[in-house]
């Protein structure tokens, strides 16, 4: 069950539920009952990132073979009941939100995905400009040239998300938004840009890791040290 | 004043407040709201070093007493900014009230600015309203929360033809710095404050007002570096960034530190302790003594000096608000460059 909730990313940090100790508890009978309960670093944790989460910690669980029924329930939020109620009737954001939400979320999950990409993008660029590769280089570089690690296996799967290309011959540095290769000339602010994004979803992470540990005595299901 | 390794450093808190959240302020059947908000915020003080942590009981209503001692006699501040926040629909007096900030800074004269708050969806009355706390507290700025609740309404953005109205009628009326909240995500829905394309908007249709940015953005600092980088006059607002940041995860404050000097640069950058979250001392002790850490990583950002610190800690604010600073503080070569100076810097 820990395993496909590692699916489940919070959308705006990019890292798993579990990892971050959003997972308070998960348990499954024999006959294949799963009850999980999920907790998150405030009470006021935007209602529409909570959601994701929520709806996509119950479809990863529906989705495994040997499971019969799936209880998954956010505690102590301030928008838990209305979550809560709408993932378990699988309506979406709009109607869980009755007259307060106008939109559904896709588009939020995609800027995110966007901001992802960009960071990892530095994270797979970074030692290639430590050891001289200069703008000009790295303008031609494609992902097959990029030497294999698990950061670039994870640049590959977001821009796959974002519908950009991903396989060996595909430009390594692209625009996020249009999948267009970026110039030299381009380049230095090509990588300000995602050096700057990495630096927010971190800081932003060692926030709500922060104030978790405060929240909550415990380690969450699957929850990996300070980071 | 604060003064260490013999440089003396002129200090504007230019973001705190005074607030009461006690239980004799909860609006019946908001209560859920009043003490989640409160105890949301307590948690933020945990981000500070230890000692500094207080019980929830004084967080919720401190008092004038520690509120003196906190900022000024131990903290350091020459003067501190007041923000409002109101929170009506939860706190019946209102949170941190224009009023609540201005009979403290009318006992202490010199001590504080007293700024004031507007909601474009309060319509005339809320302008008369404005209109009349500009007239009698003098007030040259506003702290705008654009995710407050109000009516049913969940938050605005300052592009709302309300807002533009309203921003018009306080430039009138003699406002010249808007504080905006962007700050950690709370409770709005899909209006969640997530990107600060309004503060774009508003900072190039309205050139002559200054809008700090407070808690630059975070948790989404990089659309607000990507806006700030083409508005002059959009400033960086540190609090939580230091008080959040610079005691509990130092390496990720060196990096933001880093990309704001990068992106945004030390002449608009200012100091605020949100103070009652976090108190003033072991930010400003912590901020004059805090420096790179010798690794690669942080090899490519600016480098912040003495004068950098002494601009971000004060003098930045004190030119926003036109606050008069003693000779023996102001920086030694304030003089700008002459033109033929910038010449041969660029060449």
């Amino acid at each position: 069950m820990l395993s496909a909730l590692d699916l489940v990313r919070d959308p705006e940090l990019d890292e798993p539920i579990t990892t971050l100790g959003f997972v308070a508890s998960c348990h499954v009978s024999a006959a294949g009952d799963v009850v999980v309960r999920l907790r998150l670093p405030t009470y006021f944790c935007a209602p529409n990132f909570a959601f994701l989460m929520v709806a996509d910690a119950y479809d990863v669980l529906a989705a495994l073979p040997e499971v019969r029924t799936v209880d998954v329930t956010l505690e102590d939020h301030f928008a838990a009941a209305q979550i809560n109620a709408g993932v378990a009737a699988r309506a979406g954001f709009v109607a869980a939100f009755d007259g307060e939400a106008a939109d559904e979320l896709d588009e939020l999950r995609r800027t995110f995905v966007s901001k992802a990409m960009l960071a990892g993008t530095d994270q797979v660029c970074r030692p290639l400009v430590a050891t001289g590769t200069d703008p000009d280089a790295l303008a031609r570089l494609t992902l097959g040239d990029v030497p294999p690690s698990a950061d670039l296996d994870r640049l590959r799967r977001r821009r796959a998300e974002l519908g950009l290309r991903s396989d060996d011959g595909a430009a390594l540095l692209v625009d996020p938004a249009t999948g267009t290769p970026v110039a030299a000339a381009g380049v230095p602010q090509h990588l300000g840009f995602a050096r700057l994004t990495r630096t927010g979803i971190e800081a932003n992470t060692g926030i709500c890791r922060g104030m978790l540990q405060h929240r909550y005595a415990g380690a969450g299901a699957g929850e990996e040290g300070p980071g | 004043m604060y003064e260490h390794n013999g440089e003396k450093y002129f200090v504007v808190d230019s973001h705190m407040h005074y607030w009461n959240a006690g239980p004799d302020n909860w609006v019946p059947g908001a209560e859920q709201y009043a003490k989640g908000w409160i105890e949301c915020f307590h948690a933020y003080q945990s981000l500070a070093p230890k000692e500094t942590h207080w019980p929830i009981e004084k967080f919720m209503s401190y008092t004038e007493d520690d509120l003196m001692k906190d900022v000024f006699s131990d903290g350091y501040v020459d003067v501190a900014v007041f923000q409002p926040t109101y929170l009506k629909e939860w706190y019946k007096e209102g949170f941190n009230t224009t009023e609540k900030n201005a009979g403290l800074g009318e006992k202490h004269p010199g001590m504080f600015v007293l700024n004031t708050r507007f909601d474009p969806r309060d319509g005339d009355a809320g302008l008369d309203e404005l209109k009349a706390n500009v007239e009698r507290y003098g007030s040259k700025g506003v702290k705008l929360y654009t995710a407050e609740w109000n009516d049913g309404s969940r938050g605005y953005k300052l592009t709302d033809p309300a807002a533009y109205r309203y921003l018009e009628k306080a430039q009138e009326y003699g406002i010249k710095n808007v504080h905006v909240h962007k700050g950690p995500t709370i409770w709005p829905l899909d209006k969640d404050a997530f990107d600060v394309s309004d503060i774009d908007h508003a900072a190039t249709d309205f050139p002559e007002l200054n809008f700090i940015v407070e808690h630059v953005g975070l948790p989404r600092i990089e659309d607000f570096c990507f806006m700030a980088t083409q508005e002059p006059n959009v400033y960086a607002g540190l609090s939580v960034v230091i008080g959040g940041l610079m005691a509990a995860r130092p390496h990720f404050f060196g990096k933001v530190m880093g990309e704001l000097l990068f992106w945004v640069g030390e002449d608009k950058m200012t100091f605020g302790s949100d103070y009652g979250i976090w108190e003033p001392k072991w930010q400003i002790e912590g901020f004059v003594d805090w420096e790179f850490p010798d690794l690669p990583e942080f090899a490519d950002y600016p480098r912040l000096g003495v004068e950098g610190k002494k601009k971000i800690l004060g003098l930045n604010a004190a030119k926003l608000y036109d606050l008069k600073v003693p000779d023996e503080l102001q920086l030694r070569d304030a003089e700008p460059a002459a033109q033929d100076d910038a010449k041969l810097v660029t060449q």
